[in-house]
Formats: structure tokens, C-alpha cells, sequence
């Protein structure tokens, strides 16, 4: 099967800042390779700082990436121009780590949810409304929320809203960068299972960020671990839980030693 | 609505009352009087100096003076100019009306000026164009208002090319109406381009901090990964989401439109309130003073209560809040 997404060999580095460029840059990622099929989930495990979250930027298209080869849908993303990238920009959706401040607070639901549609096409408002009313019901909020505001709403509902955000430009990617990380433990998991669904029911391709190890484990297809910009270990969900090779991934493990999974995980090496 | 206007309105008006207060006080308190100096003039005798600080009141107790005072002005009368003769209204009104000439077209160009190069700078922040224009700002910002305008008036009488001084040019009344404006608004240059250079660079950090903080908020940046344009994401949406410093600052340059202007006016010889109440100040004139000042208050608590209704109308937020409450 063809993936979604290739990556090769790709580098962010970000310049120094200050005056005459004196100040050295540092490479936040560094020539990371992988790919995404179709219907799957690739989680990307690190400490903060280890630079995923970059990686999740450059793969949105939100910072320009310094080398290296971004393939979706036959394209080079890397090199595209503004405007080319304009037109991929729908099939390759980011949902943000905090939801308190990825909607924005002077709008309604509704709006915040229609807005990608706006931006995109020239589509009447009503039809952008009926929209966005179906996208919310599939993320499990129902058509009363259309006229409230953010700030009315709870954390986990905020996240949904932004995942319907994220779901009307039908992406054919999701990436999600530490989506579950600003939730309460019982809200991760309902929605946790909210994207499992909506995975089965797309056919979406989730790139899936996060710091969680057992998380990744319960989302994923297949586990790539980064430290310092580099990829050091990749592999299926399973594998990586059972036969960490590397210190990164083995500390990773540890701080997530509260999971059963990865208690049992450790016990059995 | 109604409770937020009311808040706000009764806040206005009891600064109007303590500014009133205040400034009457101090001006009275302050050694001296506007005939004070009459009794050094041979010519006028001690018996008609009496008379005169009878007929003015200025030999009644002070809360007597203010409580007429304030009472006249209840019915809209500021009082009288023992300068002028004449009662102060006209006289601050004719001034007004050259100062705001002179600041309210600063103020908009100032304005139409900042919000896009303050836009342009944030988008490239960092980058060698907006490096550039940081070290620029500062230099104006660095130089003093009055040194730029001297260094103005010096190039203008060297070169010939500009009036020096003034709003208009000797037998302006014999000019036809397009010759009219013509002078007006060649006297005007020198003394608006001191006025724009001076608020210009505040101005444009401001907007320039506001916006690059704006085009940093996620959802922000979320825009910008649905394919939102350049162009609307910064002007729409990063201004939109700016607004809160924005508004406020406006509202100032509002407040300001009668106060700001004043040095400028006087070095520039403009007819407006500066060198007017200047002279007022020197002569003890007591009541222009004091209704100088008034008016530059009323432009202040105005320009706030102009942004305070922006705001409410630009943020959901408040009024939910203000609803709240």
C-alpha cells in the first residue's frame, strides 16, 4: 500500500537570533526518516525538547523545513510554494496540544468549527452551518453547542471541537501534537477512544505526538522514539514496548511506569 | 449594556469632578493673581484695583469662587478671562478647533502609517527588514520632539520651500477657497510631520509587539494550516486578535488630540491651544487655565470611554463578563 506520507532525510534548523547572526542556530530535527500507511497511526515518543514537536510543525507546513523530502500526495512538500501549499493544506490537518488557546475565544463553536471551509472555498453559510453540525456530532457534541463559546466549555469538549476543526476539510492525515497531554486522565481516554473510531471510520492517518509511551502504545501502529532530533529507535507498538533497545526508549518507559502494559512490558525482558 | 455605559459614564464624570477640584485648587493656591501685577502700573489706582478684584471675585473665599464657578459651568458657562474680557468658551473653542486641525490629521496619519508597517515588520520579525526598521524607530524615538522640530524650521527657512511659522500666510482673507486650503495645509506640514514622527515609533512597536504575539497564538497558526491567505491572516485575523493593546492605545491617541500637541504648537507659532494657554498660565488667567485643562480631561476621559465601548464591541469576552456582573 502507497503511504500517505514519506518523510526523508528531513532537518529543521533553527537560526540564531540576534544581531549580525552571531548567535548559532541549533537543529531541532535531524535527518528523520519515515512513512505513514493509510488507516494507521505512527506515534513519535520523546522527552520535551527532543524536537517533535518541530517535526509536527514542519509536516503541517507551518515552519519551513531546511532539508530533506516531505512526499504527500505525490508532491514535495518541502519545496512547494505558499500558494501550491495552500491547496494540499485541507488533506493534512494539525490539532493542537492545548485547546484553550487553539480556538479562538471571540467566536462561536460554530464559527471556530465552519472557519476551515470559509478560508478554503466559497461555500454558503448555511451549508457551511449544516457542516459543521454533522462534523460536531461525529466528534459527539451535538448541534445545541453550534452558538456557545469556548471559554463555556470544558476541556475535553474544547479538544472535540478542535478535532472537528481539524475533520471538515475531510485531511487524509491527522497530526496530532500532544492532543491528550492538557486533559484529565478520564477525559485522555474518551478521547483516546474518539479518535480510534473516527480512525476506522475515515480511514485516517494519524501522526500522533506525545511524550506518553503507554499512550502511543494504546494508539499506535508502530512507535518511533526521538531524542535530540534524531529518530533512535522505530518499530511496531509492540515490539518497542517489549524490547526497548535504547537508553532513550527505556527511560521513556520508566517515567511511564504507572502503565500496566508497560510494567508487564519491563517485567517480562 | 445599559449597566456597562452607566459604570462607566458615572466613572467619567466623578474624574471630571476631582480633575475640577484639583486644578482649581492648585491654580489658586499658586502665589499671585492676574491683577496682581496691575498694582505695579502707576496708571491704574489702588481704588479701581479693588473694584476690579470685586467685580472678578478674586477677593472672595476659595470654596465660595468654586461653587460658582462650577455651578456656571453645570449650565455650560467655563467662565470669564480677565485677559480677554470676553467669556472663555469662544475664546478655548477657536483654539480647539486649530489644534485638532493640526493633531486629528497627525493622528490619522500616524495611524495609516503604523497598523501596516507595524503588520510588514511582524511578519518578518528578526528578518534584516525588520531589524532595520527597529534600529530606524529608534533613532526617532531617540531624538526630542523639539530638536526635531528646530532641525525642521531650519531646513524650511533655508530651503524656502515651506511657511515656518503660523497657519496662514499674510492676506488669507483676500484668497479664494482652494488658495485657502492650499495655505492652511502648507502650514500644516512641518508641524504634523514633528507631531507623526514623535508618536510613529511607540505607535509601531506597539503594533508590531501586538501582532507578532497575535501571529504566535495557536489558533493562529491553526488558521494558517487550513490555508487561510497571507494577506487576510494578517490583517483579519492577526489584527482582530491584537485588538485588546490596539483599541486602548487608540483610545489614547484620542484622549490625547487636545494635549499631545501643545510644545509643538508653541515652537511652531500654531494658533491653537498651546501657545494660548501658555500665555494664560503666565498671566494667571485663571479660569482659561482651568478650562484648558477641563477640556483636555474631557478629551481623555472621552477617548478612554471610546475604547472602552470598542473593546466591548470587539470582544465577546467583556460583555459576557459585563453581563455577568
Amino acid at each position: 500500500m502507497e503511504p500517505v506520507i514519506r518523510v526523508e532525510n528531513l532537518v529543521k534548523r533553527h537560526a540564531g537570533r540576534g544581531f549580525g547572526r552571531r548567535a548559532p542556530g541549533f537543529t531541532a530535527v535531524d535527518s528523520v526518516s519515515f512513512s505513514i500507511l493509510p488507516g494507521t497511526t505512527l506515534a513519535l515518543v520523546g522527552e520535551s525538547g527532543s524536537g517533535k514537536s518541530s517535526l509536527a510543525l514542519c509536516l503541517a507546513c507551518l515552519e519551513r523545513v531546511t532539508a530533506g523530502q516531505i512526499w504527500f500526495e505525490g508532491r514535495d512538500l518541502a519545496a512547494l510554494e505558499e500558494k501550491e501549499l495552500r491547496a494540499v493544506r485541507p488533506k493534512l490537518q494539525l490539532v493542537f496540544q492545548d485547546p484553550a488557546n487553539s480556538l479562538n475565544p471571540r467566536w462561536t463553536v460554530g464559527k471556530i468549527v465552519a472557519e476551515p471551509l470559509l478560508v478554503q472555498a466559497r461555500i454558503a453559510k448555511r451549508e457551511r452551518d449544516a457542516r459543521a453540525a454533522q462534523v460536531l456530532e461525529r466528534v459527539g457534541l451535538s448541534a445545541e453547542y453550534l452558538e456557545r463559546r469556548p471559554q463555556e466549555l470544558s476541556g475535553g469538549q474544547r479538544q472535540r471541537v478542535a478535532i472537528a476543526r481539524a475533520l471538515i476539510l475531510e485531511p487524509k492525515l491527522l497530526i496530532l501534537d500532544e492532543v491528550l497531554s492538557a486533559l484529565d486522565c478520564s477525559i485522555q481516554a474518551q478521547i483516546a477512544n474518539l479518535l480510534v473510531e473516527l480512525q476506522r471510520t475515515y480511514g485516517l492517518a494519524y501522526l500522533f505526538v506525545t511524550h506518553d509511551l503507554r499512550m502511543a502504545a494504546h494508539l499506535a501502529d508502530e512507535i518511533a522514539v526521538m531524542s535530540r532530533g534524531k529518530i533512535v529507535e522505530q518499530g511496531a507498538a509492540e515490539k518497542i514496548l517489549r524490547h526497548a533497545r535504547c537508553e532513550e526508549t527505556k527511560s521513556l518507559l520508566g517515567a511511564a511506569s504507572l502503565a500496566p502494559e508497560a510494567i508487564a512490558a519491563v517485567r517480562e525482558r | 449594556m445599559t449597566r456597562f455605559l452607566v459604570r462607566r459614564l458615572a466613572h467619567a464624570a466623578f474624574l471630571l469632578l476631582g480633575v475640577s477640584l484639583l486644578a482649581f485648587l492648585f491654580s489658586t493656591l499658586a502665589p499671585g493673581n492676574y491683577f496682581d501685577e496691575m498694582r505695579l502700573n502707576p496708571q491704574i489706582s489702588a481704588e479701581r484695583l479693588s473694584a476690579l478684584r470685586a467685580e472678578y471675585q478674586v477677593d472672595r473665599p476659595m470654596v465660595v469662587r468654586y461653587a460658582r464657578w462650577a455651578s456656571a459651568l453645570l449650565h455650560g458657562d467655563l467662565g470669564f478671562s480677565f485677559a480677554y474680557n470676553t467669556p472663555v468658551a469662544p475664546l478655548l473653542w477657536t483654539r480647539a478647533r486649530n489644534t485638532l486641525l493640526l493633531t486629528g490629521t497627525a493622528t490619522v496619519l500616524v495611524w495609516i502609517l503604523a497598523l501596516p508597517l507595524g503588520v510588514w515588520s511582524a511578519e518578518r520579525l528578526g528578518r534584516p527588514a525588520d531589524v532595520a526598521l527597529s534600529w530606524a524607530t529608534a533613532v526617532l524615538l531617540i531624538i526630542p520632539d523639539l530638536t526635531l522640530a528646530l532641525g525642521l524650521l531650519v531646513l524650511a527657512v533655508r530651503s524656502g520651500w515651506l511657511p515656518t511659522g503660523g497657519m496662514v500666510s499674510v492676506g488669507f482673507d483676500g484668497f479664494s477657497a482652494a488658495h485657502k486650503i492650499r495655505d492652511v495645509a502648507l502650514h500644516m506640514v512641518l508641524p504634523v510631520t514633528v507631531l507623526v514622527a514623535a508618536a510613529l515609533p511607540v505607535l509601531l512597536r506597539h503594533v508590531r509587539a501586538a501582532v507578532a504575539e497575535a501571529l504566535e497564538v495557536p489558533f493562529l497558526r491553526a488558521a494558517e494550516g487550513h490555508g487561510i491567505s497571507r494577506r487576510r491572516l494578517l490583517y483579519r485575523y492577526a489584527l482582530a486578535a491584537a485588538a485588546h493593546p490596539l483599541i486602548a492605545l487608540f483610545g489614547f491617541s484620542l484622549g490625547t488630540l487636545l494635549s499631545g500637541s501643545l510644545l509643538v504648537e508653541v515652537v511652531m507659532s500654531w494658533p491653537g491651544l498651546g501657545p494660548f494657554l501658555l500665555e494664560a498660565i503666565l498671566a494667571r488667567d485663571l479660569y482659561v487655565v482651568i478650562g484648558g485643562v477641563l477640556l483636555s480631561t474631557l478629551f481623555l476621559v472621552a477617548g478612554n470611554f471610546v475604547a472602552d465601548l470598542l473593546l466591548y464591541w470587539a470582544d465577546p469576552r467583556i460583555r459576557s463578563e459585563a453581563a455577568g456582573r
